[in-house]
C-alpha cells in the first residue's frame, strides 16, 4: 500500500496532466526509483491510484523496457550493441563485461552488486562504443574502464 | 557560415536563462506575441521552409496550418525529444545546452497555433537531459515566460516535461500519443490526423526538437535570411550526426544540401585509420544505405529522395572496407526485431523472420533458397502496416541485400570477402 507521504509525491506529478491515466509512466518511474523494481503489488496500487484496471497497467509495465518487474544489480550495465556501437567494437565489450562478471545478458552476479543487459540505441553514437551505467552515460568504452567500474564498485 | 540551432553551444553556462536572455533571448517571443497575429507567424514559417528535422521532412508552417480554427477542444503542442534512431544524437545536446531555444520556441509555436499546453516527451534513457530541460523550465516559469499572462499579455501557456520508458516505436508520432495518454506506444491509423484527432483527442501538433528551436530565429531574422541558408526548398540548415568509422564522431550543423562526401572527409575527420568507405546510411537506420558511388549527394531531403535513400533524422553511419556487410545487416535486422511494437502482424512476424534468416546466413548455414527468399519477406513487411516501421525494415535491410548481395552469396558459399 502507498503512504499517504507517497501519494502526496504522486499527486504532483499528477495534477500536471489533463487526464489521470497520461500520468501513468511517470508515476510508474517513480515507484521504480523508490523500490527498484515494480512488484505485482505496486502494480496494483498503481491502479487503484490511477482509477485503471490493474491489467492496463501490467501490460505497460510489460511492454516498456524501462520498467523492471526483477531487480537489478547495485552496479547496472546497460550496453548497446546498434550499429554505430557494433561498428566500434561493442560486441568485445560485452563479451568482456560476461568474462570478468561471469554472468550472461539479463544476469545479476550471485552478490547482487553487478547486472548486464544488451539494449538498442541510447543516442550517444558519437561516444561509441557506450553504456549506460544506472543514470550515467559512459563512452568510448574500452577494458580499462570496465576494469575500473568494476573494481570501484566491488 | 552562421549557426542556427547550435549558435550557443560551447559558450559558457549557455543552459541558463540569464545568458540565453543576454543574446536576444525571448526577443523573438516578445515579438511575436506583441506585434504578430498567429496567421502571419505561420505565414513566415511557410516561407522559411523549415521542414520536420525528426526525419519526416514536412513542411512546419503547413502542419501548423492544418490546425482547424474555430474548435472548441483544446489544442495540444507535443515535443518529440524521443530521440532514438539509431545514429542520431543531437536533440540531446539542445536539451542540455540550449533548453530555452526550445522553450521559446514554444511559446513561439502555441501562441500560432492557440495551444496552452505544452508536453515535451523525452525518452526515458535521457535523465540528464531530462532534467536539464526541466531546471529551464522552472527559470522560465519565474522569468514570467511561462505560465499566466506571458510578457504582460492575455496569453497564458503550461509546459509539462514527460519521461518515456524505452521504447523506440514512441518517436513513430502516433505511437507518442498512445504512450502519453498512459498506454502501450501503440500507433495510430492516419487519417484522422494528429491535427485533428491527437493528444485526448484534441487538435495537436508533433514537433521534433530541433525544428522547434529553429523557431525563434526565423522570427528575429525572418524567414527569407533563414530559406537561403539551406537548398531549395530545405530551408535553413541541420545538425548532421556522424559516427561510425569517422575520425571525429560528432554533431556538425551544416547548410542543408552540404554533400555527403564533405561531411564525411571534411568535417567528421575522414576515415577512422585512413581505411576505405565501403558503406554509409545518411539518415538513421531506416534509411536504405549508400555505396561509395553514392556518397556525391546533396545531403537534404529530396536530393537523398531521389536516389532511393532518405534524409531522415540526419544520422549518419559509416562503414570501412572492413565492415561483413551480412553482420552490419544482422545489427539493423536485430534492432527491428527488438524494437517492433507488435501490433501488426507483418511487421511483428516478419521482423523476427528477417533477423533470423539473416541470422542463419551469417552463421554459415544459409542455402541460395534463404537469399531468394529474403526479398520476399522484407518486401511484404512495408505497406501492410499501421506505421512507417514496417516500411523501414523493408527499406533498410531491403538495401543491403539488395546492394551487397555478392556477400551473402559469398557468406552461402562460405567464402570470405572481409
Amino acid at each position: 500500500m502507498f503512504t499517504a507521504d507517497f501519494i502526496q509525491e504522486l499527486d504532483k506529478i499528477t495534477v500536471k496532466y489533463d487526464q489521470k491515466k497520461a500520468a501513468l509512466l511517470p508515476v510508474l518511474h517513480h515507484v521504480q526509483e523508490k523500490d527498484g523494481l515494480i512488484t505485482p503489488e505496486a502494480e496494483k496500487d498503481v491502479a487503484k491510484y490511477l482509477e485503471l484496471p490493474v491489467s492496463h497497467v501490467h501490460q505497460v509495465v510489460c511492454f516498456y523496457h524501462l520498467f523492471r518487474q526483477k531487480k537489478q544489480g547495485k552496479v547496472h550495465f546497460a550496453v548497446c550493441e546498434t550499429t554505430a556501437c557494433a561498428l566500434r567494437g561493442a560486441e568485445d565489450i560485452i563479451g568482456y563485461i560476461r568474462q570478468r562478471l561471469n554472468i550472461k545478458p539479463g544476469e545479476t552476479t550471485p552478490d547482487g552488486k553487478f547486472s548486464l543487459e544488451v539494449v538498442e540505441c541510447l543516442g550517444a553514437c558519437e561516444t561509441a562504443p557506450m553504456m549506460q551505467c544506472n543514470k550515467e552515460y559512459k563512452g568510448f568504452l574500452d577494458k580499462k574502464k570496465i576494469d575500473e567500474l568494476i573494481e570501484k564498485n566491488k | 557560415m552562421e549557426k542556427v540551432a547550435t549558435r550557443h553551444f560551447g559558450q559558457k553556462d549557455s543552459h541558463l536563462l540569464i545568458n540565453y536572455i543576454k543574446d536576444d533571448g525571448y526577443k523573438a517571443a516578445r515579438k511575436a506575441l506583441t506585434s504578430m497575429a498567429p496567421p502571419q507567424i505561420i505565414d513566415e514559417l511557410k516561407k522559411s521552409n523549415l521542414r520536420g528535422l525528426g526525419g519526416a521532412g514536412f513542411p512546419t508552417g503547413t502542419k501548423w496550418s492544418f490546425i482547424p480554427q474555430g474548435n472548441p477542444k483544446p489544442k495540444y503542442l507535443v515535443i518529440n525529444a524521443d530521440e532514438g534512431e539509431p545514429g542520431t544524437f543531437k536533440d540531446k545536446y539542445i536539451l542540455e545546452l540550449d533548453p530555452h531555444a526550445l522553450l521559446e520556441g514554444i511559446l513561439i509555436t502555441c501562441f500560432a497555433i492557440g495551444s496552452h499546453k505544452a508536453y515535451v516527451y523525452i525518452r526515458g534513457e535521457y535523465i540528464k537531459p531530462h532534467q536539464a530541460f526541466q531546471a529551464a523550465v522552472d527559470e522560465a516559469y519565474k522569468a514570467g515566460f511561462l505560465g499566466k499572462n506571458i510578457m504582460g499579455t492575455e496569453f497564458h501557456l503550461d509546459v509539462v516535461v514527460h519521461p518515456g520508458a524505452g521504447a523506440y516505436i514512441c518517436g513513430e508520432e502516433t505511437a507518442l500519443l498512445s504512450s502519453l495518454e498512459g498506454g502501450k506506444g501503440f500507433p495510430r491509423l492516419k487519417p484522422p490526423f494528429p491535427a485533428v484527432v491527437g493528444l485526448f483527442n484534441c487538435p495537436t501538433v508533433i514537433n521534433n526538437v530541433e525544428t522547434i528551436s529553429c523557431v525563434p530565429p526565423i522570427i528575429n531574422k525572418g524567414a527569407e535570411w533563414y530559406a537561403k541558408l539551406g537548398s531549395e526548398k530545405n530551408g535553413g540548415n541541420r545538425i548532421f550526426c556522424v559516427s561510425g568509422h569517422v575520425n571525429k564522431p560528432g554533431i556538425y550543423e551544416l547548410p542543408n544540401g552540404t554533400p555527403l562526401r564533405a561531411i564525411i572527409y571534411e568535417h567528421a575527420g575522414g576515415m577512422l585509420n585512413g581505411r576505405k568507405l565501403k558503406a554509409v546510411i545518411p539518415g538513421g537506420i531506416s534509411a536504405p544505405i549508400l555505396t561509395p558511388d553514392q556518397i556525391d549527394v546533396k545531403m537534404d531531403f529530396d536530393s537523398l529522395k531521389a536516389i532511393g535513400s532518405m534524409a531522415g533524422s540526419g544520422g549518419i553511419i559509416v562503414m570501412d572496407e572492413t565492415t561483413d556487410m551480412v553482420w552490419a545487416a544482422l545489427v539493423a535486422a536485430r534492432f527491428f526485431a527488438h524494437e517492433s511494437c507488435g501490433q501488426c502482424s507483418p511487421c511483428r512476424e516478419g521482423s523476427g523472420w528477417v533477423y533470423r534468416q539473416i541470422k542463419r546466413i551469417y552463421e554459415g548455414h544459409g542455402t541460395p533458397q534463404d537469399l531468394r527468399n529474403l526479398p520476399g519477406i522484407v518486401n511484404n513487411i512495408g505497406g501492410n502496416t499501421i506505421c512507417a516501421f514496417g516500411d523501414a525494415i523493408t527499406m533498410s535491410v531491403g538495401s543491403y541485400v539488395a546492394k551487397f548481395k555478392h556477400e551473402f552469396e559469398a557468406k552461402i558459399k562460405k567464402e570470405v570477402t572481409v
